[in-house]
């Protein structure tokens, strides 16, 4: 079944100059092999096209089940050079929740 | 032996309240105030220049201490602050003034100065983090160059018997750190011990953001009464972990998915956070749930510190105007899209010369951009919101004028607000870079 990553996982975004992080935890431990293998930085890169103009970074923390997006040029050159309404990029960690994730039928008790 | 430290604000212009009742209820031996942003500084410096009633501290510092004061001193809690921002020194005074009237001369406070290093750095051959450039590059535009200072002077105020330390610029995990190393006597090469505090500190500097605050999302992450949130509170063993938890009573949620958020806030490489009195590895953390909003972490691991302070550096970079009016009813975004085509086209004839213009359509997409899906039915209502980035002031406010002209020159049924604020904002460009640990030295001073 194909569901939004809202289902499975909470995120949080962070900035530093014109960097932003985007921290994906898996509800259950169980899920995070999911995310894992659907959530490479390609992916994250693509949900956010030419808004976000440097690389993204994947660093993945099995033992608490997080993977931490780090992307680059994302904050349009730093919170006050920023000509978004979201300065802070603060509203990125949700963009990320509805990207499409395919949840074999054993697991999807395990949703929200 | 336990340390109990709370957090008394996350930002500048977090509430007061939540500070007031873990001064008075938190049985706390330290509370801490984080205040800083990373344009504080030169922000400041900035406004200090041009308007000379601006006392370079936190413009709340009399508001946060006349709140927890009175506790403070009845239940013996110390306080460690970076309220001082580009005048420690006169915050310090200001709150041996408040000392003073409250009866408690007794009560000793310290300022911790020496971040500032603008004129040290000023001309440098330093680098640029982002752009590889010496520091020289920025000639008259730099404001300001302030380095994130370690525990070492906040320690030694403690020592010297400080009941209040207000410091300029310091990493934020230091000013909960300083106490753990005061109290437990962490020695510098103690790196374990000073990663898992400054882990710790991490936890508590956003304040509520490790108890419920950006986190609630209806229907997926619900926590009990959202408009009462506690501020969290460490209690703290010698071994480097924690249990945290909240005043009973309080609004807010702690538990591992909130602690899991806060603990990757503003991290890049979780197995490398880097501080400048330890680097700190996440990966290896154990959270446990040990009952009702009370969470313990252990297992934190980390290195010895490096060998540079980061740097901050800010400078002039021009201004950015910006403006917003609204539709609603049917037609609300056609009438939007022929607004930023009219919008265009009068910038074009104005002559407007901006660096870089943006122009959205709020609830379509104003915040992601083009990533943003196309609405599946027309928007009852949208704004449309313009800005652009110029470097002078009076092109930035071009824009404004421009939104004014939308009123009885644009389209049919333009809602707008009544005028009520300046348009036009300073851009204070953030850099950062490295410099040798000698290249800073924070004093401590008492007032």
């Amino acid at each position: 079944m194909k569901v939004m990553l809202r289902r499975l996982a909470h995120s949080r975004s962070g900035d530093k100059g014109n960097t932003s992080n985007i921290a994906v935890i898996a509800y259950d431990p169980a899920l995070y092999p999911l995310l894992r293998a659907a959530l490479t930085e390609a992916r994250v890169k693509q949900r956010f096209g030419a808004a976000m103009t440097g690389p993204v970074t994947r660093y993945a923390v099995d033992g608490l089940g997080v993977l931490n997006f780090v992307c680059e040029g994302a904050l349009g050159g730093g919170v006050s050079r920023n000509l978004c309404l979201d300065n802070y990029g603060k509203t990125l960690a949700a963009a990320v929740l509805d990207i499409e994730i395919d949840v074999p039928e054993e697991l999807c008790g395990l949703l929200r | 032996m336990m340390l109990r430290i709370g957090s008394g604000s996350g930002w500048w212009g977090d509430r007061i309240s939540p500070a007031e009742q873990s001064a008075r209820e938190g049985a706390l031996d330290y509370l801490c105030f984080e205040t800083m942003a990373e344009a504080t500084i030169s922000t400041a410096q900035v406004r200090a220049r041009a308007d000379a009633s601006f006392p370079g501290y936190d413009t709340y510092l009399e508001d946060r201490m006349a709140a927890v004061l009175p506790h403070c001193i009845a239940n013996g809690t110390r306080i460690v602050s970076n309220q001082g921002w580009i005048n420690p020194l006169g915050a310090a005074r200001k709150v041996r003034q408040m000392l003073d009237d409250l009866g408690r001369p007794d009560w000793k406070v310290a300022a911790v100065t020496g971040s500032v290093i603008t004129e040290g750095l000023r001309g440098s051959e330093v680098a640029i983090l982002e752009t590889g450039k010496p520091l020289s590059s920025l000639g008259d535009t730099l404001i300001s160059a302030e380095a994130y200072l370690g525990t070492e002077a906040i320690v030694e105020a403690l020592a010297q018997g400080a009941h209040v330390v207000i410091t300029g610029r310091v990493a934020d995990p230091a000013l909960f750190l300083a106490p753990m190393i005061h109290t437990f006597g962490w020695g510098a090469g103690d790196h374990l011990l000073r990663a898992r505090g400054a882990a710790i500190g991490h936890l508590l500097e956003c304040g509520a953001q490790l108890t419920g605050g950006y986190f609630s999302d209806p229907g997926v992450k619900d926590i009990p009464e959202p408009w009462n949130l506690g501020f969290p509170i460490a209690e703290v063993t010698p071994d480097g972990s924690a249990t945290f938890s909240k005043i009973a009573g309080t609004g807010g949620l702690l538990n591992r998915q909130t602690v899991l958020e806060q603990m990757f806030y503003e991290v890049h490489d979780p197995a490398n956070y880097i501080t400048p009195d330890a680097v700190v590895d996440f990966t290896t953390a154990v959270i446990e749930e040990v009952g009702p909003d009370r969470v313990r972490v252990s297992g934190i691991s980390g290195k010895p510190a490096t060998d540079s302070y980061k740097v901050s550096i800010g400078a002039q970079e021009g201004f950015v105007g910006e403006d917003m009016f609204f539709y609603a009813g049917p037609g609300a975004r056609a009438k939007a899209e022929l607004a930023k085509r009219i919008l265009a086209e009068r910038f074009d004839i104005v002559g407007l010369q901006a660096q870089d213009i943006r122009m959205d359509i709020l609830g379509v997409d104003a915040i992601h951009g083009a990533s943003s899906p196309d609405p599946a039915c027309e928007p009852y209502e949208v704004a449309v919101r313009v800005a652009a980035r110029c470097l002078t002031r009076a092109e930035a406010a071009k824009v404004g004028r421009e939104v004014d002209g939308m009123a009885v020159s644009g389209i049919a049924s333009t809602g707008k607000r009544v005028p009520f604020q300046d348009r036009v904002r300073e851009v204070i460009g953030i850099w950062s870079a490295l410099v040798d640990r000698s290249a800073a030295r924070g004093q401590v001073e008492f007032v």
